[in-house]
């Protein structure tokens, strides 16, 4: 009776980078020439959103660093261009580049925020849904109906008007991004809900969870140490796609006027003040947002398709 | 009503245990597609004796109701009617029951080291107080089932199908159980690697006085393994008994067509008895004697009466009109 026990002898010390590395996750990326691409101008977008206030010639938020005499200046390249605004300045004499940095960071801050947010809800409501069933499900998968039925979109409109309402006024502008997160976020759990019931009725009735059972472990220990950490695998690739989704979101509620103050542009908002200027050779002010968000936007869905492809088939 | 008369101490008596599952349709169909409700009896008036330090063993085909049996049994069911009683163990509380699952691939969290798989019930039994004492018990756990120290830190993918029953096994004596109920935990494995996992469970039962309620589907497995066999249909027990009798003289004709079926090394192409038929849904079972059907002897009183359990001299329990006694 050897066969059964040899293979278990001699157990390499493996490190989390070393297992990391010899993972089929890494090889795949390693052999994705898309999935590095967007990797690479992912982090490059996120170094220099992050790292803003180093990489911006001005702070677009502060009303003593602009100057008039600057307003409207195209970019470097063109005629009448001028150094160190590298893409321009809008009509307050506002530098471009810098705005875009800072305005990528906000919509990126709040992007993350609405997922995580949603993420809280739609787990929450699909694993108490799978795992007791019943009545509480009906009601938690009805509302989730409900919400679906009618446009994300609509739903982040009235959620923000409604709240906005409800906010005293001086608080309306500081409030602007946690309104906005909250509608994005009510507008988009649903998707984990369903996705995390369902895993959550697979796994339910596993036999590992069953011996759980045996031992009395209280439901909400077997809910997050064991339900939890094998449902995430799909919710990690919905919240990826989510994020491109979110910043669109805001981008548009933005546009809207119903989004981020001028004051405080996020990208969405860039475009709106931009799109005034669209037919009045002004382009920049409108061009240089619109690439900034459509390259985030895309290079986060290649990523999360690519993660999809690279974690579907195993559902590991 | 307990039917067996045995001088042995019984470390489980189940008597006319019952398990109906609601397979309804849901309520918004019922109504459009006017169906009625439907329910599907797993576990039909089942009683039975483990003899304390012994093993029985439930047998019967896919779908007949052993593993219902089993989750009654640990108490994950509720059951619908009859009783379980386990005698009391050494510290007087009624006999802790584990279980040892059937698919050696979902009966193991992925996500989870071996080690802590081993030290859940310990954890949450509260078995050993400090970290140092339980991580000593687990790798003295991993050693008893063949396993080594290092084992526990890999997780259950890289293991073989034998080797996560093994570690299966470590878990369910983690809680330091009396009574191991064990749904055909060899079933999914070859059979080199099964007669490994049945020695291990042999020795483990001799080493801690263990009681096994083991369940199969496969009649050479279960001779090596029991004191009693009870053989299952569609959720009844038609024939229960000392496994030397059982095998020496199978009385109900459905345990007779499970002897045969059962490969021969000796003379592997002598005649087989087919079956006949299908084994009958058990949403519908057959009127009379669920084995009617298929029986090769049936006679018109089969279809309409329902054989009582009759106990015949040897102690063997059989439901059978025409079983003769002697
Ligand atoms: N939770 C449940 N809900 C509804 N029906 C069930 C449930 N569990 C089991 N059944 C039904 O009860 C019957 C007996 O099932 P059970 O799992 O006990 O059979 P088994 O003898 O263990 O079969 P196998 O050898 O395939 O494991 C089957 O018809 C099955 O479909
Ligand atoms: S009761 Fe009749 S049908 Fe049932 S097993 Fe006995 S002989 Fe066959
Ligand atoms: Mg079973």
């Amino acid at each position: 009776m050897t066969t059964d026990i040899a293979k278990t002898a001699p157990a390499k010390p493996s490190s989390a980078l070393r297992r990391w590395l010899d993972s089929d996750i890494w090889w795949s990326f390693t052999h994705s020439k898309a999935a590095m691409l967007a990797a690479a101008i992912f982090a490059i977008l996120i170094v220099t959103a992050v790292f803003a206030p180093w990489f911006a010639p001005q702070n677009p938020y502060d009303a003593a660093q602009l100057d008039m005499w600057k307003a409207e200046l195209p970019p470097v390249w063109q005629e009448g261009g001028e150094w160190p605004y590298l893409l321009g300045t809008d009509t307050q004499g506002r530098d471009m580049l810098s705005a875009i940095l800072y305005g990528t960071r906000i919509s990126m801050i709040i992007g993350l925020a609405s997922v995580a947010l949603s993420l809280l809800i739609g787990m929450t409501a699909g694993l108490v849904a799978g795992f007791f069933g019943g009545f509480i499900e009906n009601i938690l998968m009805r509302i989730g109906d409900i919400t679906l039925s009618i446009p994300t979109i609509l739903i982040a409109i009235l959620v923000s008007t409604v709240v906005r309402q409800l906010l005293p006024s001086d608080l309306r502008e500081i409030g602007a991004s946690a309104v906005l997160v909250l509608a994005i976020a009510l507008s988009s759990w649903v998707q984990y809900a369903r996705t995390v019931r369902a895993q959550t009725i697979v796994e339910r009735s596993k036999e590992y969870v069953q011996a759980a059972r045996l031992l009395k472990v209280p439901a909400r220990r077997i809910l997050a140490r064991h339900i939890l950490p094998n449902t995430l695998t799909p919710v990690l690739v919905a919240a990826t796609l989510n994020f491109g989704m979110a910043i669109l979101t805001e981008a548009t509620l933005s546009f809207l006027g119903i989004g981020m103050p001028p004051g405080q542009p996020s990208l969405g908002t860039l475009i709106r003040i931009g799109n005034q200027f669209l037919f009045s050779g002004s382009w920049w002010i409108v061009l240089f947002p619109v690439i900034q968000l459509c390259l985030l936007v895309v290079v986060v869905n290649v990523l999360g398709d690519w993660l999809r492809d690279v974690l579907n088939p195993k559902l590991r | 009503m307990t039917a067996m008369t045995s001088q042995e101490t019984s470390a489980l008596s189940v008597s006319r245990l019952v398990k109906t599952f609601d397979v309804s349709a849901p309520w918004l169909n019922r109504v459009v597609e006017r169906k009625p409700r439907q329910f599907l009896q797993a576990v039909s008036d089942i009683s039975f004796d483990v003899p304390l330090g012994g093993c029985l063993s439930l047998v019967g085909e896919s779908g007949c109701g052993k593993s219902t049996v089993a989750r009654l049994v640990t108490g994950l069911y509720r059951p619908n009617g009859g009783e379980m009683r386990f005698a009391p163990g050494h510290d007087g509380k009624p006999l802790s029951a584990q279980m040892i699952f059937q698919d050696p691939y979902a009966s193991l969290n992925p996500r989870w080291r071996v080690k802590n798989i081993v030290a859940e019930p310990i954890r949450e039994l509260k078995l050993r107080k400090t970290r140092a004492e339980i991580d000593d018990r687990v790798v003295e756990l991993l050693k008893t089932v063949g396993l080594s120290a290092s084992d526990g830190e890999k997780f259950p993918h890289e293991f073989s199908g034998g080797q996560r029953q093994r570690i299966s096994i470590a878990r369910a004596l983690a809680g330091e159980p009396e009574f191991l109920v064990c749904d055909e935990p060899t079933s999914a494995l070859d059979v080199s690697v099964q007669a490994q996992v049945l020695n291990l469970m042999r020795r483990l039962q001799d080493q801690f006085g263990l009681t096994y309620l083991f369940i199969s589907h496969d009649m050479s497995v279960v001779r090596h393994m029991s004191d009693r066999i009870a053989v299952m249909y569609l959720g009844r027990i038609v024939e229960e008994g000392k496994t030397e009798a059982l095998f020496a003289r199978p009385r109900h004709p459905y345990t007779q067509l499970l002897l045969q079926t059962i490969p021969n090394i000796e003379k592997p192409h002598r005649d087989r008895v087919v079956a006949g038929g299908e084994v009958p849904s058990p949403l519908k079972p057959p009127s009379g004697c669920p084995f009617h059907p298929r029986c090769p002897i049936a006679t018109a009183r089969c279809s309409a009466e329902l054989p009582e359990v009759r106990t015949l001299a040897n102690g063997t329990r059989v439901a059978c009109h025409l079983a003769e006694d002697a």
